[in-house]
């Protein structure tokens, strides 16, 4: 880590200022009120995801049963149904989205941590990746709609290169980061004793770094588990029981947005328990990689 | 490798590329007005996109209005203040913010938020702040504030731990000089810290208006979806990611689906934009400490 320079400290001082003329008590008090709106706005951030998990657990809990996550969708009007189109149809996308995008994204990543340093080449990709992590999802469900729908018809396939597409740009800035943490002295031994690059880079630096790139994959996951606007047009949901690729299929983000839009009591009802179960999972996965990470496991990241 | 590096320019402009050609006809039909013309009629194949422009800056500057002095208190409060047992729960605890999906917002949005809104915070509103007409009309609980508020708690996340990472990264050095002159603590953050981070700061606000311009679902969900400029803050609105999620899949018309990928493209172009300079912006400052991806 780079320290700045003081140098630039005495021009941001100005001694005579009349902040510092002013009487001790007034800059005691500022001092405390400062301290005070930001323990309050702590306190003021906190306090919607209370609320949201409150809700979650209170209007979902109630609805969480077995024909849950047996059932499919009941046709309107008719009580009980449940979400396991969603269900399985959200693993389908995403089992797709992530053998499409991890292994481009690590050794995207890799490319930068190993082999293209501090070239112009791979800060523009560097660059770009952070830039791209940033567009909307829509934009990436009507670039795929235009690609792979229009004129066909939509498809679980669709949904999962979507989703791909947005894990990419995060698989390959945290599979860099944690490369970056690798001591280079571990990798000039192997290549000292002769071993390629190539092979350095995989059985050394990878396996070395492998927590960190598997928690930054799972990061990514969590992430596109619940997208629901590039799937819009591209796997379009389906109120039926559909595991076939090319053919629409049911979402578990798309389900709850139908659902919670819908004008049903019995509708929001399950959109409710559908949040939660989404929810739940992404928790668990958010929450297992906190701790794997703080376990000390990956040092530098997250 | 190289070539799975090389994807990510491929990916870029692939959309760019696509996004063109497929809104080719509403490009040649309204040219460069199609941005300054309010008309929306599907039934006569009249498009412009000014209301949803509109929409989308109302509601992502007020989502920065409410979101930035909470973030910046939240950064000041981990880096500076918070004991340190209790900065790591704090941050992680901010960051499930960040996990919790839009759609599961927008839910919440619909059952909670607005009924508030409609029964107890529109109606204080217009008794407090009444005479300024940004209150007028009838309040249904859905519209642009609304929509606002649920995208200040969707960007916050994003800003205070990016204030976070770029307040942390001001030496030690810096502070205890500060200090050493016999600065309160306040004064240090203010002239050690915040003096040395601004730019940082400065970028990190725009990465969380980046996210505010394309957020979808949570915003379609309570905005009321009817494109129309109104001055009152309770009035229905629409924005540019909204639009294309709720009438994408009715685009019956080839110039309807050309109008809304040039929205899109649009979008694309304009996140692209904001994304960059942000990026450039906190680089410049958290150069040399270890990165983070956000």
């Amino acid at each position: 880590m780079s320290t700045q320079p003081l140098n630039n400290l005495p021009r941001h001082i100005d001694f005579d200022s009349k902040s510092m003329r002013l009487n001790h008590s007034r800059r005691t008090f500022t001092n405390y009120a400062v301290t005070a709106l930001a323990i309050l706005a702590t306190v003021i951030v906190l306090l919607p995801l209370a609320v949201i998990l409150f809700y979650l657990v209170y209007k979902g809990a109630s609805s969480l049963n077995l024909a849950f996550f047996t059932h499919v969708p009941a046709p309107v009007g008719e009580e009980g149904g449940g979400m396991a189109n969603s269900i399985v149809g959200s693993a389908i996308i995403l089992t797709l989205a992530s053998i499409m995008g991890i292994p481009i994204g690590i050794a995207a990543g890799v490319y930068l941590a190993e082999f293209g340093q501090g070239t112009f080449f791979a800060n523009a990709i560097r660059f770009t990746a952070d830039v791209l992590n940033g567009v909307p999802s829509i934009v990436m469900g009507i670039s795929v709609f235009a690609l792979l729908v229009q004129g066909r018809h939509f498809s679980a396939f669709a949904g999962g290169v979507a989703l791909a597409i947005m894990m990419i740009p995060t698989v390959t800035r945290t599979t860099e980061e944690m490369l970056a943490t690798v001591p280079h002295a571990i990798r000039e031994a192997t290549l000292g004793l002769g071993v390629p690059k190539w092979r350095t880079v995989l059985s050394v630096s990878l396996r070395t770094a492998s927590p960190g790139i598997i928690t930054g994959c799972m990061l990514a996951f969590a992430r596109v588990a619940g997208e629901t606007a590039p799937l819009l047009f591209t796997a379009l949901g389906n109120q039926f029981w559909s595991v076939k690729l090319n053919e629409p299929i049911a979402a578990l983000p798309l389900q709850i947005y139908v659902y919670a839009t819908g004008p049903y009591d019995e509708w929001h009802r399950l959109a409710w328990a559908g949040a939660l179960v989404l929810i739940g999972l992404i928790m668990v996965s958010v929450t297992l990689v906190r701790i794997f990470a703080n376990r000390g496991v990956l040092k530098g990241g997250s | 490798m190289l070539v799975c590096a090389c994807s990510i320019f491929v990916i870029v402009l692939f959309i760019f590329i696509i996004l063109i050609l497929r809104s080719q006809l509403s490009l040649h039909a309204f040219g460069w007005k199609f941005f300054t013309r309010q008309a929306w009629d599907p039934v006569s194949g009249d498009f412009g996109a000014l209301p949803f422009i509109y929409g989308t800056l109302m509601t992502s500057f007020l989502a920065l209005l409410i979101a930035v002095p909470l973030a910046m208190g939240v950064a000041i409060f981990l880096t500076e203040l918070c004991p340190q047992p209790l900065r790591a729960p704090i941050s992680f605890l901010t960051e499930l913010l960040a996990a919790i999906p839009s759609v599961v917002y927008g839910l919440w949005a619909v059952f909670v938020l607005v009924p508030l809104m409609r029964d107890v915070l529109g109606p204080f509103l217009v008794k407090t702040l009444g005479w300024t007409g940004f209150f007028d009309g009838a309040n249904f609980g859905v519209g642009l504030l609304t929509a606002s508020i649920i995208l200040a708690i969707m960007v916050l996340p994003i800003i205070s731990s990016l204030t976070r990472d770029i307040m942390t990264a001001v030496p030690n050095s810096q502070r205890e000089a500060v200090l050493a002159l016999g600065a309160t603590r306040w004064e240090m953050i203010r002239i050690g810290v915040l003096r040395n981070s601004r730019i940082g700061i400065v970028g990190a606000v725009m990465l969380g208006l980046g996210r505010a311009l394309g957020e979808t679902m949570a915003v379609a969900m309570v905005i009321g979806n009817h494109p129309e400029i109104n001055k009152s803050l309770f009035a229905p609105g629409y924005t540019l990611a909204s639009v294309i999620a709720n009438e994408f899949s009715e685009a019956t018309s080839d110039i309807y689906l050309s109008a809304l990928i040039e929205i899109g493209l649009a979008l694309f172009l304009v996140t692209i934009v904001v994304n960059a300079i942000a990026r450039l912006m906190v680089w410049a400052v958290t150069r040399g400490a270890p990165g983070r991806a956000s």
